[in-house]
């Protein structure tokens, strides 16, 4: 590694990390104001032009409150826990190619942080990594929501991934590799067809949707917020702490949010591809401009898309929760891996697994049934 | 010309090479220490994260990259999860003393299980007869990556234990589900005092919560009664 590729490498890790930050701020008051555009509101208008400097705002506030540590804490896991959220939502964002090549002075750098061949496993490794900062905080914290949110939380995340793990399993497949940007690579295609090569279309809607779902509920957003319910939870594993170990958590979330975006669009929507504008070797622009606009474009929709699911959609309950993922998520992504893996592998194969899939999956629906209907002939008695 | 793979190309230097191990090690053998010395039960489960992702580190710097994913989302990420539910759970967080242990004896066993373990691990390091196969403590030359190395000897030469390994792990799964629900419903043979589940506590056991959804998956008792659990238990 010569002294170039160091400072390059340091450059798109400070770069990565500025750019996450401002996100986050920008997203918060994003996701206000279109909340309150939705509820008929104005929402915060007063710091800067259209309250977009809110979020500093409040984030000053956070960082001079009091610091509170409860009595009954378990102290060390309780100053841990914050750190233990951040973390893995700054690191889970390296793998995202973030747009093409650039040349500067001799050195093609690719726009990811890095592009370690374990690939698209490092954000599953992140994400379980995740799970402890909400089960610690909860624990830890020596009250009883709180510990009710985490328990909560991590049933939630645990059974949640292998929905997650199963969909992009399926990405994995079609594309021959694990590498983020090997999958990108893979949905490029000619500027003219670019629509029909990437994996959204490839795979079927189904993946794509198992993991919208799935990932949704593993980052704790609305409608599977069910980890920081106020009305039964207070406020879940967060209720004791204040100040900047608050932000903290508040910032890890937000992270997650764009982070997932971001990856929802790398594995399904061809990263970084668009119909990038051009007539003939004619670019409109630099040539390494488009593929950024392209990426900022399809995660600013897919932002909106998760703003717009909290302002609509109310909490699920949780045996409603475990019902989607255990019994409907799972099984569909695994028969769909199947029929992808059979499809790849020659058509009468396909078509052999989708009908094996179907008797599969119409025997489990009337296990289902069954075990519902004597469950409620024992409570009658 | 320059690499993107950061992690690898930390692997590839001779100085951060050894800074890495030197970290990777000091981490893995503190939180193995911190699982055994500390009072609580949770905090130990903490230092087997450490040593988990430590070895994890290690694993990477093989360029065993598949490895180390999998021990952290595996081990890491849900068997220690797990662990971590089942006390919080069931309440057995509670700090134990080091002092008051109710088998002495096991100290000594485990010191001589320990020294044995060691020395069978220093003996297979330095000889093959046991494996028949060379062990392989240099990267993998040419070719692919070792996910598709693995991803080939796993489902070609190695298929047959491949998934005997799978049908074993289900069957225990299926296993430890059924002995834990026929617990709850019919007595065991010889135990005629209610186990484990004491009326106060939570109607719920960690099993049975992922996938639970309030009793619609509950089995029917030989005699069509499973509502009054306990009562059950106790005839």
């Amino acid at each position: 590694m010569t002294l170039a590729d160091f400072i390059i490498d340091l450059v798109r890790v400070v770069v990565a990390f500025g750019f996450l930050l401002v996100s986050v701020m920008l997203l918060i008051w994003f996701e206000r104001k279109v909340i309150s555009d939705m509820q008929n509101r104005i929402g915060p208008n007063r710091a800067g032009p259209f309250g977009i400097l809110q979020t500093l705002a409040d984030g000053i506030k956070l960082f001079f409150k009091e610091d509170l540590v409860p009595e009954r804490s378990d102290r060390v896991v309780f100053k841990l826990a914050p750190y233990l959220a951040i973390v893995p939502a700054l690191l889970s964002f390296v793998i995202i190619p973030v747009g093409g090549t650039v040349h500067i002075a001799h050195h093609a750098i690719q726009l990811q942080v890095a592009d370690p061949p374990m690939g698209i496993l490092f954000l599953l490794a992140m994400s379980g990594i995740s799970v402890y900062s909400l089960m610690l905080a909860g624990w830890s914290s020596g009250s009883k929501y709180p510990l009710l949110g985490s328990v909560r939380a991590s049933a939630q995340m645990v059974s949640y991934e292998a929905a997650l793990s199963l969909s992009i399993a399926a990405v994995v497949l079609v594309t021959g590799g694990l590498t983020t940007s090997s999958i990108v690579g893979s949905q490029v295609a000619h500027p003219t067809h670019w629509l029909p090569s990437w994996n959204i279309v490839r795979l079927g809607v189904i993946p794509f949707v198992v993991f919208l779902i799935a990932s949704t509920a593993e980052i704790n957003r609305p409608p599977f917020d069910l980890v920081e319910g106020e009305q039964e939870l207070v406020g879940g594993f967060h209720t004791e702490y204040s100040s900047l170990r608050f932000a903290l958590f508040f910032l890890a979330e937000f992270m997650n949010t764009i982070t997932m975006s971001a990856v929802a669009v790398t594995l399904f929507l061809g990263g970084p591809d668009g119909p990038i504008p051009h007539s003939g070797t004619h670019y409109l622009g630099p040539k390494w401009i488009w593929p950024i606009i392209w990426f900022g474009a399809k995660v600013t929709a897919f932002l909106f898309f998760q703003v717009w699911l909290r302002a609509t959609l109310p909490r699920l309950r949780y045996d409603q929760l475990m019902n989607l993922g255990w019994k409907i998520l799972i099984p569909v992504s695994l028969a769909w891996l199947l029929i992808v893996g059979a499809m790849k592998l020659k058509l009468s194969w396909g078509i052999a697994a989708i009908v094996a899939s179907l008797v599969l999956g119409v025997g489990m629906v009337r296990a289902l049934a069954v075990g519902k209907r004597d469950a409620a002939i024992s409570e009658r008695g | 010309m320059m690499s993107v793979n950061f992690l690898a190309a930390v692997a590839h230097v001779a100085v951060p090479d050894a800074v890495t191990f030197a970290v990777a090690a000091v981490v893995v053998v503190l939180g193995a220490i911190g699982v055994v010395a500390t009072k609580s039960p949770i905090h130990g489960a903490l230092c087997l994260v450490g040593t988990l992702i430590g070895v994890a580190v290690l694993f990477l710097e093989e360029q065993a990259d598949f490895l180390a994913a999998v021990q952290v989302i595996v081990y890491a990420g849900a068997i220690v999860v797990l662990f971590l539910f089942v006390m919080m759970l069931m309440g057995v967080d509670r700090e134990e003393s080091f002092k008051d242990d109710p088998m002495k004896v096991q100290r000594v066993v485990g010191i001589i299980v320990g020294a044995c373990v060691l020395a069978g691990v220093l003996i297979l390091a330095n000889v093959q007869w046991v494996t028949g196969a060379h062990s392989a403590n240099a990267p993998l030359t040419g070719r692919v990556s070792n996910v598709n190395d693995l991803a080939n000897s796993v489902f070609t030469v190695y298929l047959l234990p491949f998934e005997a390994t799978a049908a074993l792990l289900i069957t225990a799964v299926v296993g430890a589900v059924l002995l834990a629900r026929r617990r709850s419903v019919v007595p065991l043979v010889g135990m005629t005092e209610s186990p484990e589940v004491p009326p106060g506590s939570p109607e719920v056991s960690p099993t049975e919560l992922p996938g639970d959804d309030g009793g619609s998956v509950a089995e029917v008792a030989p005699g069509g009664e499973d509502k009054d659990q306990n009562e059950v238990v106790s005839q």
